[in-house]
């Protein structure tokens, strides 16, 4: 799935990265504690969260993750999105919650990824 | 033996917790500038991410020293904090002392040193309470 089509199917708006949207995305992983995303790693992934702050993006970063979504409407600032900037993450912004956004990208096809070691 | 070695220096503020994982970042830019595999420099950034926010969330800050040499990446984190009281039970998934407060940073679900374990190569924590932690985090280069 591309990050261009995430976008449409959430109806989200880009705030970052639009020479990232035709930039293909595997798995996606939907959490707002960081830790639990950085449990397992997966390529080309997208991160749903409801967390606004700098380490979303960082832990995304750190994961080579290319995407983070942020739910229910939340708008990151600046600061945000100048992380993002320097780690080439796209950014977007959706009106629905994590459940309903999950469920939205689940059934049109993007998946959680094998549940599988970094190894 | 190794013939090369690079040595980086951090200092990790313990007041500003949107800087916290900044440290991290830029060790992780210097590996992919060095053209280590992606594997490997993912598994030292998530270990330092973890430590580096565990710093900042239970010790006040410290110092980051992170060493390059042909056969590994040491990074090593020293911090004068509270120490840790049971390395055991801290090591277990999903224990923490972390705040509520911290818990709504995204951070303190008990997963850090876990993961840390997970992804390094070696990982060795000498505490005391009351004097602080120094956590040694090895990722070997793969051959």
């Amino acid at each position: 799935m591309l990050i261009r089509e995430i976008r449409d199917i959430l109806n989200a708006e880009l705030l970052e990265g639009e020479h990232l949207l035709d930039t293909e995305v595997h798995t996606a992983c939907g959490s707002d504690m960081m830790s639990d995303v950085l449990a397992y790693v997966k390529d080309q992934s997208v991160l749903i969260t409801g967390l606004l702050n700098q380490q979303a993006i960082r832990t995304a970063a750190m994961m080579d993750m290319v995407c983070v979504i942020f739910v229910r409407g939340k708008r990151p600032g600046e600061d945000i999105l100048q992380v993002a900037r320097e780690n080439g993450i796209a950014v977007m912004t959706t009106k629905h919650r994590m459940f309903t956004t999950c469920g939205m990208l689940y059934a049109a096809g993007l998946n959680g990824g094998l549940k599988r070691d970094e190894q | 033996m190794s013939s090369n070695s690079l040595h980086y220096h951090y200092v990790v503020p313990g007041d500003d917790f949107t800087q916290a994982g900044k440290a991290s970042s830029a060790v992780k830019q210097i590996l992919k500038q060095l053209g280590f595999n992606p594997q490997t420099i993912r598994k030292m950034s998530i270990s330092l991410y973890e430590g580096e926010i565990n710093m900042v969330i239970h010790a006040g800050g410290g110092e980051i020293d992170v060493d390059i040499d042909d056969e590994k990446i040491t990074a090593v984190l020293t911090d004068r904090g509270p120490g840790i009281e049971d390395v055991e039970l801290a090591m277990q998934d999903g224990w923490s002392t972390a705040s509520e407060q911290v818990r709504g940073l995204g951070f303190g679900a008990g997963m850090g040193l876990p993961n840390m374990k997970k992804y390094s190569d070696e990982l060795k924590i000498d505490t005391e309470v009351g004097k602080g932690t120094t956590v040694t985090i090895v990722v070997k280069l793969a051959s």
